[in-house]
């Protein structure tokens, strides 16, 4: 009844043992299997980072535009550039916008790695600074927006969150951004100038992850960006931080040096900077360029 | 043909090669890429230490886990008889096919403090999970057991189940046909199982973070440390820290093979 059946277990030994009486084919399928699991494993561990995108077929040359144009911008972007990608695409008709958005310090650092971007729209000057420093941006970087802090709360805000000084109360669950991203700089800045000590539950690695878990409800309240409380709609709500605690990081833009559309790359830059773009952001909440 | 005797084939002998050569750069990679210089510096660290430290508790207790509850489950899928054990075992193998950061929102959504499990228990007793220790450990959990789980089912569906009825008609109680029968004829696959998730809840990254949430000291573990100090700019770190990930699993393995033996 049970004799005879292909031994399928990733099996380490292939010593004499009960039950062992495998032939050559048995071990190597049984050894194939370890490995297999073993590589399933490493796999499924190492798929987490995201990834870059294609390079993109650019002209270069001056005058009319095209091919496709890959621009990292900074998470708090999101809906703004995504509205400025399609009006772009209607101004220049035949070219395509890629974005990839992520917290500025994770992508300064693909770029500074060689990821093929053309564009890198940083949500603080630090960030956009180590990708100069690198020798990485073509020109001095222009800024194009600024955004300020603000708390995001639950929706009907249950914990009664008035001030930044709420915030340092235990019993509320705060997350923020990591120090090195730009919205956990702005949050840093925040807890200093109120004079507080606030201890987060967690540092997400883009504003992106701080508006999702207050979303969801995990923790009680975020520093975000207002323009996130804004973007986020009736979903969650937001707590006005008065002009003297709060923060205020501008966004710059730059191309980057090898970009492989570097015509585009200057065209959607400009595009950002002209009135077209700026009416955009400003419909998001950013304020322009002091 | 003779299929019996593999002659040597060059071509089989290159893709084997370039298969190994593809594991084998990217360690030779981060050796060479390695702050030696500031390695004592940078792996000595506070936060590094921390993360090391979680790595190692939060990945023992789910591999502790995986035992007391994986244990039984492989045994039912394997002996059991009971309708939809299919489905069973594919809803629990899941996922080790779901991208990581899949399993996280499910996560939230099932044990978070608005999920539909965890909100009530957090209002009867406070317990919330995300954000904690005991979060990362479920995460890790989450994913990693499904590795013991059907690596110790399919042990358990291969053995020789007549030596089990020759001790038992022998005599032996059933739990003394279990340790002195059933256990030593399953222990390959029992050690492998728990290697490999083990090994797996080390790695785990995609779950932990959107479960557990990232803070130095609490819920960073070392995947976790390395993916911040990589985006950050802060590629030494990254790089050294991943070494240590590195060794520490080669070391086990090694340890592993001595106790289940291999060749």
């Amino acid at each position: 009844m049970m004799t005879g059946r292909q031994p399928e277990i990733p099996r380490f030994s292939a010593q004499a043992g009960p039950g062992s009486q495998r032939g050559w084919h048995g071990r190597h399928a049984a050894l194939l299997t370890v490995a297999c699991a073993a590589v399933a494993a490493l796999v499924l561990a190492a798929c987490s980072s995201s990834s870059t995108s294609a390079p993109s077929g650019g002209s270069s040359g001056s005058g009319k535009v095209s091919g496709t144009v890959v621009v990292f911008a900074a998470t708090s972007l999101t809906d703004a550039f995504n509205q400025i990608g399609a009006g772009f695409e209607k101004a220049h008709p035949g070219v395509t916008v890629k974005f990839n958005y992520n917290g500025s310090s994770s992508l300064a650092t693909s770029i500074n790695q060689g990821a093929p971007a053309d564009v890198f729209a940083s949500a603080a000057p630090a960030n956009m600074k180590t990708v100069t420093d690198a020798g990485n941006a073509v020109g001095t970087p222009q800024i194009f927006a600024r955004n300020t802090g603000e708390i995001m709360v639950e929706k009907g805000n249950p914990k009664k969150i008035t001030s930044v000084k709420d915030l340092a109360n235990p019993a509320i669950k705060v997350a923020v951004c990591a120090p090195e991203v730009p919205c956990g700089a702005v949050a840093t800045a925040i807890f200093k100038n109120a004079g507080v000590t606030v201890k987060p539950v967690s540092e997400e690695t883009n504003v992106g992850g701080v508006v999702t878990k207050v979303t969801l409800g995990e923790v009680d309240a975020g520093i975000v960006y207002v323009t996130d409380v804004e973007a986020n709609g009736s979903k969650t709500a937001g707590v006005p931080i008065p002009a003297d605690q709060n923060d205020i990081t501008e966004y710059p833009i730059a191309q980057v040096k090898d970009a492989p559309n570097a015509s585009a790359a200057k065209a959607f830059i400009s595009y950002v900077l002209g009135p077209d773009g700026q009416k955009v952001l400003a419909s998001f909440g950013f304020m322009p360029p002091g | 043909m003779d299929d019996q005797k593999q002659p040597f084939n060059p071509l089989l002998a290159l893709l084997a090669a370039l298969a190994a050569l593809f594991f084998v750069f990217p360690l030779i990679g981060l050796v060479t890429g390695a702050p030696w210089g500031r390695m004592t510096d940078v792996i000595t660290n506070k936060s590094a230490l921390d993360a090391l430290g979680l790595s190692i508790i939060a990945s023992l207790s789910s591999t502790v886990i995986a035992l007391a509850f994986g244990f039984p489950l492989a045994w039912l899928l394997a002996r059991g008889t009971f309708r939809g054990k299919g489905l069973v075992r594919g809803l629990v193998t899941l996922p080790m096919v779901l991208p990581p950061v899949v399993g996280g929102i499910a996560l939230l959504l099932a044990y978070g403090r608005r999920g539909f499990i965890g909100e009530p228990l957090d209002k009867a007793t406070g317990i919330s999970l995300p954000f904690t220790l005991a979060g990362v450990i479920v995460a890790e959990s989450f994913v990693a057991m499904p590795f013991f789980v059907i690596t110790v089912e399919s042990g358990l569906r291969s053995m020789n189940r007549r030596l089990e009825d020759a001790s038992r008609s022998l005599g032996a109680s059933r739990m003394m046909t279990f340790r002195r029968v059933t256990l030593p004829l399953i222990w390959p696959s029992l050690a492998a199982g728990t290697v490999l998730t083990w090994a797996r809840a080390l790695g785990e990254f995609g779950a932990t973070i959107t479960f557990a949430g990232n803070l130095p000291g609490r819920t960073q573990t070392m995947p976790l440390a390395i993916y911040i100090s990589q985006s950050s700019g802060r590629t030494d770190e990254a790089i050294a820290l991943s070494l240590v990930l590195v060794v520490v699993s080669l070391v086990v393995m090694i340890f592993r093979r001595r106790i289940a033996g291999g060749d």
